[in-house]
């Protein structure tokens, strides 16, 4: 998902501007829309049925605590003994109005966990983005313009480490130095539990502590909320920076090679603006069509960072319903995220043909 | 004229180029021979990289040798080990909250690993290669339906799907052979999407060059310009997908364990499920619990990633660096013909 | 005036796997103001990279030695290219030397305005304001004969032809009036009208600007169009020198001798052509033809619902046995798809192609399976039309073995080794790999591998024209040869009249998917009815700086009358 993808993607989006070439904006947007819907269905009915593969949600959820008899009952009540393909098309039909069924552990809506939940890790996701552009893409230049030479060598090495270093495990090393040994950081958590309180009855809560903390206009929880965010952020973070800053640094050598560089060369542009300008831009399209699927990585990381500092979002609370055997509640989700994920890719594939002109005239 | 049939320019290519055929069958190896070809940062990352994997392959095997203890031994002769110990005396580098030695459940680990990523890698090469010859070859109807699949298989969270695979083999629950098991048919499914587009990718190429057209001239079966044709060819990079894919298993298997779907301690030794258990000794300061495995993981990953972005290089003309050259060599001997084409002297084709 | 180039004793090397490579030896040449000094030679002659050496531009994998000093174009400054910093390099590049590239449509930035790129190149150097510099980017661009420059200078480069894009590179180099522009093949990848019309232009930068131009290029008949002067390089070194009146009239190396000797002429072939058509009996033309198309159209299918593509629209012809019928068009005439369909590689979607008597519109495979043993084809890309993993032995064996002639490779050496020789290769070399065997070489056994079963049917799809012209006059007289030993019929394909007339019995000439006109050599060549063929033929440039001026004039007619 990550170096390996760097390639075919970019020829999947070579192909996809090719057919839509002369066609115009509109015309890609409408035919990219529709490309949608085939990828969310292929994606939830994969998911409900690997889920079911499994039997019942209700016997893996409380299989050794209820008797036979209950179970048959809640099973019943629950509409599990009907024919399969009546559940499936029910379940589609479900999604299709936006109803991801109910958690079995704590009986509430999958759509309010989501909706409770999602925006933390939105903001969590958010945040790793900004870490990522912020390292990722300026070093990814720096390394390219300095190919081979030290400053390569380095970045290289700390792109590899970037990624080679599981996001679990980067973000336990940073909470032992940061949080325990120097006490500068908080544990865990999304604020501590004053600011918390506080925030809780604002009348125009967003669930975005950022946002939240901010129009509590004190600044000793807006610095609390920050404080929480860093090192989830950094670990999230730098994992994803690393794939950005080998992939900026590839494109742009390849571009860097092209025939209008020299071209530039030739008529007297500077180095600096051969690189930020001439080869970075056409870099661009092949490395945020890249960037879209990234999306997939960030979220697999965010479930994993969530559950190391008890970042109350999606992906802590899916380790909670794995953990319970809650099977409905981890289907809801996961068919959720592979609706974020069909669309997120739809709007980068978008953006990535905006900056390309010969897709937009 | 038409006797001798070569004109010079042709003699000197041919001179040049039988000159790369002395080094033999040895140097075209797949490794080999791009470690040969390797120079300064590109031999050095290489070189790194085979060492550390080797020591990771290495420790994996000889396992049962170099391990102190087994790896769900909690006494010896002298009694139990005892829980959360520091590393020093008989625990090199301490136990865990579960009274395990740590250093002999990194090394069990690496054999875990490497069971886990040979049988992930080859079930996934094998599906992955022979969808992507058949749909890439045909193309046609049944292509565009493996491309949307696979298509959104591949954008879907990697770990997401591994977690709701390896819910469906063993609903979530492990012993040794089903939990490593799981946890290769799990990553398989990951990866099927990514050998089934590489694969599918080079052979649409494939199947454009001349060679496989004119295969399809001569009236031969599809059955041997897929198999003697496009399949050798198309299948060039896979060392590559190999190394990368490997070092991604080992950090979804570390991922799978880290959220409790790993093998149980007492079947195996799994690095990710160590650290699940250590992150509650991190918050009071102990170290030693997370640090190694969470080192293990990073050097066995860190070892592939860096044989397999090398082999990546290197298998790039763009990407490859040269021997720069010495001042002195501007007074190398008659050769004028650049092998290799490396120089766009050539004209290109008016079409 | 003092020289605006003069380059002393230059050497390069490069590193590359092999160890270091010697590209340039020795090298010395100078060029006056409003000179043209054309570098002619062939792949690995080391041309271009002694043009990129004047802008400073070589990779950094090489090494320059000697002197290559730069004047600007009023004479107030020298440089020398090779010893001075980067800042002062840059200075120089675009005021007193600009370059224009090979491959129009990679040498402009996709993704940016031509306006924004040339306005760049104005302010790199200073002194102007960002209005100022597009006044200039428009004022430029109608003077490269642009139109509607005001508008054309806020279009993408895709939005231009592969010509406009060659006047824009032109215009960015022209854009700070520099004493000197470097030219590396600049209409290589032209079609042939299109080159006529920018050699006219290459020729105004000199005439209207004073620009002194070097023009890199393999291409004998461009050479006599433009060049003041030529130097013949051949493996590194300048062989030869002189004036193009003079070099044309009286070569005196013998590389350059050969070179000469080697490009095919205009009308070579026609007293070839008549022989042969003397030597055929009467009884020939009721034979059955080989090939017959009758008005044969393919369509290639749009995407998504959009309208399809026409590449061959109704075209009609046939193919008699033994004859050699030769298809001559532009990039996008439709000669490949013609080619392809006749060989079951492309879908006949309207009329008739009837290929040894087989219907090829809404062909089997199975049926067609057994005929394909009849029919040989040479692709035009030598790099990629054998299998990089077998033996050349092993490609040539392969129609032997799919045909059930032979068991396996090893039991077909024996004829392999025939067909090695027929094709004038060693046999020996059926051992090597493909990319141990020059372009010339692999065509040579891709010859072979076509001609292995017999086949009466030959399709030849621009065999020669990744070829450097002295291997090209050697594969096409081996061509020659086999087609008279053999007897095949052939369709060969090019997009070089005088390539093709060398070998056809009859000409077809493809425009935009249609067939203007069809006849002898000596018909068509001279004198051609329709006014396409007329301009094909009168666009291009043939080897004598005397009748091309001639050619040239008669160009001038051709197109202000039509």
């Amino acid at each position: 998902m990550t170096t390996v993808a760097a390639r075919p993607p970019a020829q999947k989006a070579a192909r996809r501007k090719r057919t839509s070439s002369g066609g115009g904006i509109g015309r890609y947007i409408l035919i990219r829309f529709t490309l949608i819907f085939p990828t969310i269905f292929i994606l939830v009915s994969m998911v409900f049925w690997l889920m079911r593969a499994t039997g019942d949600p209700i016997t893996a959820a409380l299989g050794g605590r209820l008797g036979p008899e209950q179970l048959a009952e809640r099973i019943h009540a629950a509409g599990y003994d009907r024919p399969i393909l009546v559940q499936y098309f029910e379940y589609l039909g479900n999604i299709f109005t936006g109803n991801f069924g109910t958690t079995i552990s704590t009986n509430k809506p999958v759509t309010e966990v989501l909706l409770t939940y999602g925006v933390a890790t939105a903001e969590l996701v958010f945040y790793a983005l900004i870490v990522a552009f912020i390292v990722g893409i300026p070093l990814g230049l720096v390394a390219a313009y300095w190919r081979d030479k030290a400053p390569d060598a380095f970045l290289r090495i700390f792109a590899i480490l970037c990624y080679a270093t599981p996001v679990f495990f980067s973000a336990l090393l940073f909470k032992l130095v940061f949080s325990v040994w120097l006490k500068v950081l908080p544990v865990a958590g999304r604020a501590s539990t004053g600011s918390e309180l506080q925030m809780q009855f604002l009348p125009g809560k967003t669930g975005i502590y950022t946002i939240d903390a901010l129009q509590t206009g004190d600044p000793q929880i807006l610095l609390d909320v920050v404080s929480h965010a860093v090192l989830p952020a950094l670990a999230l973070g730098l994992l994803t920076a690393g794939v950005f800053l080998r992939l900026v640094r590839t494109n742009v050598i390849g571009t860097l090679g092209a025939d209008y560089v020299d071209s530039g060369r030739s008529r007297g542009v500077s180095e600096y603006r051969l690189v930020t300008k001439h080869a970075y831009r056409p870099a661009l399209i092949p490395i945020i069509t890249v960037i879209g699927l990234q999306i997939a990585l960030l979220l697999s990381g965010a479930v994993l960072t969530e559950t190391v500092f008890e970042w109350k979002g999606l992906g802590f609370e899916l380790a909670q319903f794995l953990t319970a055997r809650d099977f409905v509640a981890v289907q809801g989700i996961v068919a959720l995220l592979a609706v974020i994920v069909a669309l997120s890719n739809f709007v980068v594939d978008i953006i990535a043909a905006l900056i390309d002109p010969r897709v937009r005239y | 004229m038409t006797g001798s049939g070569m004109t010079d320019t042709e003699m000197i290519a041919t001179s040049t180029a039988t000159g790369s055929n002395k080094h033999g069958l040895w140097s075209r190896l797949p490794v080999v021979h791009q470690l040969r070809q390797s120079v300064g940062l590109q031999r050095g990352m290489l070189v790194v990289g085979l060492v550390i994997t080797g020591l990771f392959i290495l420790t994996a095997i000889l396992a049962p040798l170099v391990s102190p203890f087994g790896y769900s031994q909690l006494r010896d002769a002298s009694g139990a080990f005892g829980a959360q110990k520091p590393p020093g005396g008989s625990h090199l580098l301490g136990t865990t909250v579960g009274g395990y030695d740590v250093l002999s459940r990194v090394i069990w680990g690496a054999q875990t690993a490497l069971i886990v990523i040979v049988i992930a890698v080859i079930l996934s090469i094998f599906a992955g290669v022979m969808l992507g010859l058949v749909s890439g070859y045909f193309g046609g109807w049944l292509d565009r339906v493996f491309v949307v699949v696979f298509d959104a298989v591949y954008a879907f969270p990697s770990l997401l799907l591994a977690i709701v695979m390896s819910i469906v083999i063993s609903g979530g629950r492990s012993n040794l052979i089903g939990g490593v098991l799981a946890a290769a048919i799990s990553i398989t499914t990951v990866f099927i999407p990514q050998y089934f587009r590489v694969i599918r990718a080079e052979t649409v190429r494939i199947k454009a060059e001349a060679y496989v057209e004119s295969a399809r001239v001569l009236g031969a079966s599809n059955a041997r310009i897929m198999f003697r044709h496009v399949l050798r060819n198309a299948t060039r990079t896979l060392p590559l997908i190999f190394t990368l894919n490997a070092s991604e298993a080992i950090l979804t298997l570390a991922g799978l364990g880290f959220l409790g779907f790993g093998i149980e301690p007492s079947a195996a030794a799994e690095w990710g499920y160590d650290l699940n258990k250590a992150v509650s000794d991190v918050s009071s300061g102990i170290w030693w619990t997370a640090l190694f495995p969470g080192l293990a993981i990073v050097l066995a990953v860190l070892g592939m990633t860096l044989v397999g972005e090398s082999l990546n290089d290197l298998a790039d003309p763009r990407l490859r660096g040269r021997r720069s050259v010495a001042k002195a060599s501007g007074l190398v001997a008659e050769t004028s013909v650049v092998p290799g084409g490396t120089l766009k002297d050539e004209f290109e084709v008016p079409q | 005036m003092s020289d605006v180039l003069t380059i002393t004793d230059l050497g390069i090397s490069f590193s590359t796997d092999a160890g270091a490579v010697r590209a340039v030896d020795g090298v010395s040449l100078r060029v006056a103001p409003g000179e043209v000094l054309a570098i002619v030679g062939e792949s690995g002659s080391g041309k271009t990279v002694t043009a990129k050496t004047i802008l400073g531009l070589l990779p950094e994998t090489a090494t320059a030695s000697g002197v290559v000093l730069l004047s600007s174009k009023d004479g107030s400054s020298e440089h020398d290219v090779l010893s001075i910093g980067k800042r002062k390099l840059r200075q120089v590049r675009g005021t007193d030397v600009s370059m224009v590239f090979q491959e129009p449509s990679t040498a402009l930035n996709p993704v940016y305005t031509v306006g924004w790129q040339i306005a760049e190149g104005i302010q790199a150097h200073g002194q102007f304001s960002r209005k100022e510099a597009r006044a200039k980017a428009i004022e430029i661009l109608g003077r490269v004969g642009i139109p509607d420059p005001e508008t054309r200078v806020n279009y993408f480069p895709h939005q231009f032809s592969g010509g406009q894009k060659q006047r824009v590179v032109i215009a960015m180099a022209l854009v700070l009036d520099p004493g000197l522009i470097v030219a590396d093949e600049p209409t290589t990848a032209l079609d042939v009208t299109v080159q006529a019309e920018i050699l006219d232009l290459l020729r105004r930068c000199r005439d209207e600007f004073g620009t002194a131009i070097v023009l890199i290029t393999h291409n004998m008949g461009v050479v006599a169009d433009l060049a003041d002067r030529v130097a013949v390089m051949y493996q590194g070194k300048v062989v030869e020198e002189a004036d193009a009146q003079t070099l044309f009239s009286s070569p005196q190396n013998d590389y350059t001798k050969r070179l000469l000797a080697a490009v095919p002429h205009v009308g070579q072939g026609i007293a070839h052509a008549a022989v042969r058509a003397e030597a055929r009996e009467p009884a020939w033309l009721e034979l059955p033809p080989v090939v017959v198309a009758d008005n044969l159209t393919i369509e290639y299918p749009g995407r998504f619902g959009r309208a399809g593509f026409t590449a061959v629209d109704g075209v009609s012809f046939v193919i008699r046995p033994g004859e050699v019928l030769g298809l001559v068009g532009e990039s996008g005439s439709g000669k490949t798809t013609t080619g392809r369909a006749i060989a079951g590689l492309t879908r006949v979607t309207g009329g008739s192609l009837t290929v040894l008597g087989h219907e090829m519109h809404g062909f089997k495979e199975r049926e067609f399976k057994k005929l394909r043993s009849d029919i040989g084809f040479v692709f035009q890309d030598p790099a990629s039309s054998f299998n990089p993993l077998l033996t050349i032995a092993e490609c040539v064996a392969e129609p032997l073995v799919v045909h059930g002639r032979a068991a396996n490779p090893a039991g077909a050496r024996t004829r392999v080794n025939e067909l090695l020789e027929a094709v004038q290769l060693p046999r020996a070399y059926g051992d090597r790999y493909p990319h141990e065997l020059s372009g010339g070489q692999r065509q040579r056994a891709s010859l072979a591998r076509a001609l292995a079963l017999e086949p009466s049917l030959l399709i030849a799809d621009e065999p020669t024209s990744a070829l450097d012209v002295s291997v090209q006059a050697r594969v096409l007289e081996l061509f020659a040869e086999l087609q008279a030993e053999f007897g095949f019929a052939a369709l060969f394909i090019s997009h070089d009249l005088a390539v093709v007339d060398i070998l056809a019995d009859r000409i077809a000439v493809l425009y935009k998917g249609k067939l203007v006109e069809e006849g002898t050599g000596a018909e068509v060549l001279g004198a051609p009815k329709d006014p396409y063929t007329q301009r094909l033929l009168a666009s291009l440039p043939v080897p004598d700086p005397a009748e091309q001026a001639d050619r040239r004039e008669k160009l001038r007619r051709l197109r202000a009358a039509g």
